[in-house]
């Protein structure tokens, strides 16, 4: 892929004028038209695309009600509800805002969880899956503080509950927590000035993943995609150009994926919301149960499962941060889970983890709620720790196909077409 | 329970704080809680749902009984007079809005005016529909430490809590997503208003001032009975009962928290549509341009 070179030829004089002095179209034209991509990709590959829709959305629905927003302690509440009322299609925009973080995340935990199920991790692509786990980390952070702009009360206590959480450093080095925490809430407690140094950060991080974004799509095009069977393209007969195959299917993804993310817009803006955010923040007014919002519940669970605070917290951050070293866990030979009969059954293992851990999450924490979360919180790690090392040495893989193409025409038409470029057959 | 400290620990500044306001916060902590634990009925609302839409006649008797009862105690500031004559809501026609605003019992403070002073004057259809205490503090001295929270997103700001079975609750989940279920707040409004006992349960002891029902979390309430089976507010053609009157009015306040609900579920349909059909005619395209290649 590295020595993949553009078929542009600029055809108008203009079009040679730029090509000599910044070929930007030749670029674009090697990257996203004839990309060579793989013939057997399925639909979960569609979920790149997806994503690079939903943060263009995000930015742009949140750029518009960043002209409507006061973000102000006494302000904040009321200009949502401004927003919602009184600004022409201010309720659409601003649903399609909200929702739009819940799908966001809905997006990436598929992408993830295809990436592990597949091996897309492994050699060579180590650069682009960490480059993949810090947009994950800088989508957290900036969806963890949008939360806090509606200035309801779950807005204010999460702020409040998870800012604290820097205080555990206290344990470390003694007012090392206590100075991180009133830098963070800009005075001795969580106030307004929080707010205003949240919105500012909020508007700066979409940024910041942009450009990881652009560097995680360069790692992928020098590396090229993996695909079901985990083999690297070898023969012409393997891919087929980006354009029009992959972007036709990516528009069957992406629109399918509308329909729900509409769904919600329309039918359900606040069902993934917590009623208690439409409570303005009060910090004389504990809610009952503080909850984050639903895809951090996984780590909250594992935040709570630990029975010290400083062990939570790390916990907690070492749940993402183990991921950067995945690649190097994996000890197996073989990329794709397709053909790993032993660890197949692990990773849906892991899927079922988080998703109690999920549950567990939205728990109070108490009883046999605990218990389990403990119980999860130990597989989740275990599995990347002692499953992903140990049974990639024991398992025999089953039998990888020879090629890709091998592997689409089941070995029997593999000679005829071997050389062939599959879309002009 | 460790994890209960932990909690705890998390959140010295408001326990410290809850601590030494726990007099004057227990009541109005009551009010700001959501009905955990609780049963609440599902109902048939005319708005539920993917087709549903507002009906002026159930909005304008829901305006009647906020207008005769709730406005006693609550405020509804972020809904102005105007939005009562606009389309999707209760519609009463503009110059009935008009002459209400002005008739209004809670006037509007403004100024300054030229000699400096603050004035008060009646409402007019820019302005917010104001309750009879101009401040939580008031509120409370008036109301035995309780504050009566304003109503115009309450709806939305109450969601009863699943109460069934926990392997139950992902098919519950998506049962509501599939039929566009987000009628909790209602449910609840109306299960609050009609679910005062009339005789307090033996074994019960209410604290002073409180009430008991059993559709509120704790089952103690500080708002008196707002309505009753035989106190009722009768409609222009003579009917009513508690069920319709809390019926009408949780209609309201679910109007009052989402006014552009008609609009959305209306717009809805069209964005639907033409998600459905683009995919179909991209899928289409998509099979016709692989239609060469096995993959």
């Amino acid at each position: 892929m590295e020595h993949h070179t553009s078929s542009y030829e600029p055809k108008t004089r203009r079009a040679r004028w730029w090509d000599e002095r910044l070929p930007v179209a030749r670029l674009m034209h090697g990257q996203f038209i004839d990309f060579p991509t793989p013939r057997n990709l399925n639909y979960l590959w569609t979920f790149g695309a997806i994503l690079t829709f939903v943060l263009a959305a995000q930015i742009a629905t949140g750029v518009v009600l960043a002209m409507h927003y006061q973000p102000s302690g006494a302000g904040a509440f009321d200009s949502i509800e401004h927003i919602r009322r009184d600004v022409n299609y201010g309720w659409m925009i601003r649903s399609f805002h909200a929702v739009g973080g819940s799908m966001f995340f809905l997006a990436v935990y598929i992408h993830l969880f295809r990436a592990l199920y597949y091996g897309s991790y492994k050699a060579p692509r180590e650069v682009l899956w960490i480059i993949g786990v810090l947009i994950f980390a800088v989508m957290m952070a900036t969806a963890f503080i949008g939360y806090a702009l509606p200035w309801g009360q779950m807005s204010f206590w999460a702020v409040t509950v998870i800012t604290n959480l820097f205080s555990a450093l206290n344990e470390v080095i003694p007012g090392l927590g206590t100075v991180v925490v009133e830098w963070l809430w800009g005075g001795y407690a969580v106030s307004g000035t929080t707010l205003n140094r949240f919105y500012s950060l909020h508007y700066l991080l979409p940024f910041v993943i942009v450009g990881l974004v652009i560097l995680h799509i360069w790692a992928l095009h020098v590396v090229g995609q993996n695909n079901p069977t985990g083999l690297e393209i070898k023969t012409r007969s393997d891919w087929v150009p980006m354009y029009p195959q992959a972007v036709a299917k990516d528009s069957v993804g992406l629109f399918a994926f509308l329909i729900l993310f509409a769904w919600f817009v329309f039918y359900l803006p606040d069902y993934l919301g917590h009623a208690d955010n439409y409570i303005e923040a009060n910090p004389l007014v504990t809610p009952p149960h503080i909850v984050p919002e639903w895809y951090f519940l996984p780590f909250y669970a594992i935040l709570r499962a630990i029975p010290s605070k400083l062990g939570g917290v790390v916990a907690m951050f070492g749940s993402i941060a183990i991921l950067v070293f995945v690649p190097w866990l994996d000890t197996s030979r073989v990329r794709s889970a397709k053909y790993r009969p032993v660890y197949r059954w692990f990773f849906w293992l892991l899927v079922i983890t988080c998703l109690a851990l999920g549950y567990l999450g939205a728990k109070p924490p108490e009883g046999a709620y605990v218990y389990w979360a403990r119980v999860f919180t130990a597989y989740y790690f275990v599995h990347f720790l002692v499953v992903m090392p140990v049974v990639g040495i024991l398992e025999t893989p089953k039998a990888l196909p020879k090629s890709i193409t091998d592997a689409v025409l089941g070995g029997a038409g593999a000679p005829k077409t071997a050389a062939a470029a599959p879309e002009r057959r | 329970m460790p994890t209960d400290m932990l909690i705890r620990r998390l959140l010295p500044l408001a326990a410290g704080a809850l601590g030494a306001l726990v007099p004057a916060a227990s009541h109005g902590a009551g009010e700001d809680q959501g009905a955990h634990g609780v049963h609440i009925e599902r109902q048939d609302w005319t708005f539920g749902g993917f087709g549903g839409q507002f009906e002026a006649a159930q909005l304008q008797r829901g305006f009647q009984i906020y207008k005769d009862v709730c406005v006693a105690c609550h405020g509804l500031k972020r809904v102005y007079f105007r939005n009562l004559a606009q389309p999707g809501g209760p519609e009463f026609p503009e110059q009935a809005v008009k002459a209400l605003a002005a008739d209004w019992p809670n006037k509007v403070v403004d100024g300054p005016d030229d000699s400096g002073k603050m004035f008060e004057r009646p409402a007019k259809l820019f302005d917010p529909i104001l309750g009879p205490f101009r401040n939580d503090q008031e509120a409370r001295a008036a109301q035995n430490g309780a504050l009566p929270p304003d109503l115009s997103v309450i709806a939305k700001a109450r969601n009863p809590d699943y109460t069934g079975p926990f392997w139950a609750h992902p098919f519950s989940m998506l049962r509501d997503v599939a039929t566009g279920y987000q009628e909790g707040g209602p449910n609840y409004i109306l299960a609050l208003l009609t679910g005062y006992a009339d005789k307090v349960p033996e074994g019960v002891k209410l604290a002073d001032g409180m009430y008991y029902n059993v559709a509120f979390p704790g089952r103690q309430i500080a708002m008196p009975p707002p309505l009753a089976k035989d106190n009722f507010i009768k409609y222009q053609d003579g009917s009513g009962s508690l069920d319709q009157n809390a019926r009408d009015v949780a209609a309201f306040l679910a109007w009052a928290a989402d006014p552009s609900l008609n609009d959305r579920k209306r717009i809805g349909w069209l964005v639907m549509i033409y998600l459905a059909v683009t995919t179909v005619l991209l899928y289409l395209g998509k099979r016709r341009i692989w239609a060469n290649v096995e993959h």
